[in-house]
């Protein structure tokens, strides 16, 4: 049989170090996206936002080929960041970083903008009368205001990023320590038909995946209870 | 004094309207807007405001706050608004609000003992009646000493008893401030009692603009009705 204590456990820290700098990226890059998509009556708004969604629909080998494609360092983006920068971009950290961004981007976009969507559109106001500037007023009524939502966008974006598995596979490959997340791990012990590891592996991302969304739905249902108390 | 000019094309319930208005207020009256809805007075005071665009011109005292199509923002008005649904900000308690406004300690308990609502200064704003709601609501509307105090329809939410002690504290603060105030009501006692003079809007355009003797005449002891 196997051996717990000497399991590799590098394959999780690297999911969750890659799922906490994107969740860190996306929430600072989204908020802005968020804001405008609630706020405007642009005849464009469909079109970012279908842009936005089309990580949920589309195959994760399309977007993985597109961005490994325009990542390689054959390509403008990609040779420019290795040329100048030297960052590598394919088959890296960094890369599956930048991977992820577009990825998860709508678990992050979709639940900021609805929460944004459902605030007062007055009380806004009452803070643009307040003298307070639109970023003030995001930061300090917003946000505050919009609590189940931002948990939510927050928590999803990060599991989602955690279970991600294709387009990591296609944009970093699997090496270890660098590229090899939880997911490919598990792939790549069925492959060589190691069962047990890949038992005790999928089994730990199962009960976490579980105790994510239990948090985020006992912490919005918590958040029903005050609003109706009160 | 407080020069306004403004004419916008309104796509409303009742069809389409011009607003076209032109009026000039001397400096702390307490104007009461009345008018059936949908005639524009809404819309008239978030043009005053900032929240929306028109054409035409609006001038307080020294400064330009609309010239023709160049609109200064909500932020640089010193307006102070009251809205139909208080709009107050549910993640804040009643002294935040307030304070969040203008840091103005002083002044903030000045307001909340106007208003008898010192007790209440530490509680979350969510879980206050109707009636504390739209006083809060009031409070920090002043709290810039705004040079144009705008409500609408401060009173339509709230029962009878809650309305005269909204009407007192209004009162009240019209005394201490001497705030120049604009109030959209249907309610013609209230408009009776609070104002210095009446505007009546229909379909966009001013019908009638005068003292509240002059244009709500007395049905019974309690009631006014419109005099036109």
């Amino acid at each position: 049989m196997f051996d717990i204590v000497s399991l590799d456990f590098a394959p999780f820290l690297l999911s969750f170090k890659l799922a906490a700098i994107t969740t860190l990226i996306l929430f600072v890059l989204s908020l802005p996206l968020a804001w405008y998509l609630s706020q405007t009556h642009s005849k464009a708004k469909p079109i970012i936002e279908a842009v936005t969604a089309l990580p949920i629909v589309l195959p994760p080998s399309v977007l993985g080929f597109y961005i490994l494609v325009v990542l390689s360092p054959n390509s403008a983006v990609g040779g420019f960041f290795e040329d100048l920068l030297g960052v590598k971009l394919v088959f890296s950290f960094t890369g599956l970083v930048v991977a992820s961004c577009f990825y998860s981007l709508p678990f992050m976009v979709q639940p900021l903008q609805s929460g944004f969507e459902s605030l007062n559109k007055h009380m806004l106001e009452a803070s643009y009368l307040a003298g307070k500037s639109k970023l003030q007023t995001v930061l300090k009524v917003a946000l505050p205001n919009i609590k189940p939502s931002l948990i939510t966008a927050l928590i999803i974006t990060f599991a989602h990023t955690v279970g991600e598995f294709g387009v990591v596979l296609m944009v970093g490959g699997s090496i270890p320590g660098e590229t090899k997340v939880a997911s490919v791990a598990i792939y790549e012990m069925v492959e060589v038909m190691e069962y047990g590891t890949a038992h005790i592996y999928s089994a730990i991302m199962v009960l976490m995946s579980f105790m994510v969304l239990l948090a985020v739905y006992i912490f919005n249902h918590q958040q029903k209870k005050i609003g109706i108390l009160r | 004094m407080i020069d306004i000019e403004i004419q916008k094309e309104l796509h409303g319930s009742h069809g389409d309207m011009y607003l076209d208005v032109k009026l000039e207020i001397q400096k702390g009256e307490f104007i009461a807007l009345m008018g059936e809805s949908g005639s524009g007075k809404t819309t008239l005071l978030r043009i005053l405001a900032g929240l929306e665009r028109a054409k035409g011109n609006i001038t307080v005292e020294d400064m330009i706050w609309l010239q023709s199509q160049k609109m200064l923002p909500p932020q640089q008005r010193e307006i102070g608004f009251v809205f139909q649904d208080y709009a107050l900000f549910d993640n804040m308690s009643v002294e935040e609000n307030l304070l969040y406004v203008n840091d103005d300690k002083a002044l903030a308990q000045e307001l909340l003992v106007l208003t008898e609502l010192t007790q209440l200064a530490s509680r979350n704003v969510k879980g206050l009646s109707g009636g504390q709601k739209q006083r809060v609501s009031l409070c920090r509307a002043m709290m810039k000493k705004p040079k144009l105090l705008l409500m609408d329809e401060p009173f339509s939410a709230l029962d009878p008893a809650m309305r005269t002690k909204l009407k007192d504290e209004i009162l009240k603060l019209h005394k201490v401030f001497g705030t120049t105030t604009i109030m959209v009501s249907h309610d013609t006692e209230v408009s009776y009692h609070l104002a210095d003079r009446i505007w009546v809007l229909d379909h966009g355009n001013l019908i009638a603009d005068g003292s509240p003797e002059k244009i709500l005449k007395k049905t019974s002891t309690v009631t006014y009705t419109l005099n036109l």
